[in-house]
Formats: C-alpha cells, sequence, structure tokens
C-alpha cells in the first residue's frame, strides 16, 4: 500500500473505533433493529481494515457476502418474528452477569497478555504481495485447496435445502418414525399470523 | 512519538480479541435469539481479522490465511441462513423468542 503511514495510522484507530463501539452497540443496545444496522457498521469496518491489509478481494467478499446477505437475512428475520413481549423475569440475573462478564474479561486480558508477549515471527518486508494477491487466492483455490472449494459448494447447496425444508410452513399430519398423528396443537399454532400487533 | 514503518501485528490481534469477548458476551447475556445470532457473526468476523493480519504480516507470500478467510465467510453465510431458518421455525411453534423459553435439552 503506497499511501502514507500516518494516514494508515489514523484509519486503524478510525476503523477500530467503529468496530468496538459498534460491537458493544450490537449486544447492549435495547432495540433489536438498531442492533442489525450497527452490525452492518461493524461489517463495513472490517472490510476497511481488510483493505488495510492489502487484501482487496477478501474486502469486497466481505462487502458482498456480509453486509449484502447475512445482515439483509438478519434484517428479514427481525421483520418476521419482530414482537413485542413482556419478557419473564429471571431470579438470579445479577450473578449471571456477573459471571459472565467477569469469564469474558479474564479470557480478554488472557488474550492480550498472549498477543502482546508471544514474539511473533514476522516476515520482512511486510505486505510484499500487494496487488497480486487476487490472483494468488485463485491459485489457491484451483490447486491445493481444490477439495474444500469444493466441498463448500457442497456445504452452500445443503444449507439451501435445509433452510428451505425448516422454514416451510406445512407441518405433516403423521410421525415419520411412529406413525402416530402429530400433535395439532403446533399446526393450530403455526396457523396465526406471524406480524401480530403492532405496538 | 513513534516511528514504526508499519502498523503493528499486535494492534490487529488486540482489536480482533476484544470484538470476540464483546462476542461471547453478547452470546451469554442476550435474551433475544436473533441477537445471538449477530453475536456469532461478530465472533467469526473477530476471528477473520485474526486470520487476514497474520496472513499479511507472518506469511504474505503465500496468503493461505486470505484462502481460510474466504472458506469461513462461506461457512458463515450458511450458519447464518440455516440458523435464522431454525429460528423462524421455533418462533412458529413456541410464538416467542425469548431463549430463556427454548429449554426442552434443559435436564
Amino acid at each position: 500500500m503506497s499511501i502514507a503511514i500516518t494516514t494508515q495510522f489514523i484509519c486503524f484507530i478510525i476503523l477500530s473505533l467503529v468496530i468496538l463501539i459498534g460491537a458493544i452497540g450490537v449486544v447492549l443496545l435495547e432495540s433489536i433493529v438498531y442492533s442489525a444496522f450497527l452490525l452492518g457498521g461493524v461489517f463495513m469496518s472490517v472490510a476497511g481494515l481488510y483493505l488495510l491489509l492489502n487484501a482487496s478481494f477478501v474486502a469486497a467478499a466481505q462487502v458482498l457476502v456480509y453486509v449484502g446477505a447475512v445482515n439483509v437475512l438478519i434484517i428479514f428475520a427481525i421483520m418476521l418474528v419482530n414482537k413485542k413481549e413482556d419478557l419473564k423475569p429471571i431470579n438470579d440475573i445479577k450473578s449471571r452477569r456477573i459471571i459472565s462478564t467477569s469469564i469474558c474479561l479474564t479470557l480478554l486480558s488472557l488474550l492480550i497478555r498472549v498477543d502482546l508477549t508471544n514474539v511473533w515471527n514476522l516476515s520482512i518486508p511486510q505486505n510484499s504481495i500487494g496487488e497480486e494477491s487476487t490472483i494468488r487466492i485463485g491459485e489457491h483455490l484451483f490447486s491445493d485447496y481444490l477439495l474444500p472449494f469444493e466441498v463448500a459448494s457442497v456445504l452452500l447447496l445443503m444449507a439451501m435445502i435445509g433452510a428451505i425444508v425448516l422454514a416451510r410452513r406445512d407441518v405433516m399430519t403423521k410421525d415419520i418414525s411412529t406413525g402416530l398423528p402429530v400433535d395439532q396443537e403446533l399446526i393450530e399454532k403455526s396457523s396465526e399470523p406471524l406480524l401480530t400487533n403492532k405496538n | 512519538m513513534m516511528n514504526l514503518e508499519s502498523i503493528p501485528l499486535q494492534a490487529f490481534l488486540i482489536v480482533s480479541s476484544a470484538l470476540f469477548c464483546i462476542g461471547i458476551w453478547g452470546l451469554l447475556n442476550s435474551r433475544n435469539a436473533v441477537r445471538v445470532l449477530m453475536s456469532i457473526e461478530l465472533m467469526l468476523n473477530a476471528v477473520n481479522i485474526n486470520l487476514m493480519a497474520f496472513s499479511s504480516y507472518v506469511d504474505n507470500n503465500l496468503i493461505q490465511g486470505q484462502v481460510f478467510t474466504i472458506f469461513v465467510i462461506t461457512v458463515a453465510a450458511a450458519e447464518a441462513a440455516v440458523g435464522l431458518a431454525i429460528l423462524l421455525s421455533l418462533y412458529r411453534n413456541r410464538v416467542t423468542v425469548d431463549m430463556e423459553s427454548f429449554n426442552l435439552l434443559k435436564w
């Protein structure tokens, strides 16, 4: 990359701040819709970090797949299941919060300690491949990573069929394994409108 | 103050560690099932940042980390589709997205 080192530092700091504050917003905000849009912002900033690392192809894939597909899918799911409901209170919510927060902070301190104390075997000069990385990725995908590449296509097909089967509306009247009639309560429930009272 | 010739590798690693821990916190503490899926996406992104930083700083000639990132993105897309389909069918049976009410596997 040919931009100056000061510019790189400023970009890195801004992108990191957007990523971390956005991620905290994703897990803490009350409204799930705001969380989903902040998640899109986090994905875009991660793509910016990839650009700083000289990986334009992966940055483009990140924007296309995460922002274009995953985030839109999440927003559609929110639209389908967005029902205002009063959550039942949990008795020991405070101790749960304390335990989980302390676990996360311990893990974070351990990870940061490993990051800072380990001696990384860096290669010199850094980022030497530059814009040739797209060509190199293509060579990898069609030579030594050919089998994972083909398996990934089968995985995507399986995920597509699985998602269609799972999200289908109709319910079978007989249980496949036992032959007994299915509990009709479930079918009754399934015919309820998904977009219930918008309040 | 700093006269480095590039951003240190450790900076990327610290950002990805923090992002991963935020994802774990959200996974453990959120009660909305959609937010749990979002936290999983955050954790996958932290892993991707790690892989990309290592491929750029340690393995900058073969860049196998970038190929791995492509595969992780593929698996994440499949996971999001199947996870949201499971969520829809759960919502149809239970009419809620509260994680505390999905307790069929509790002993």
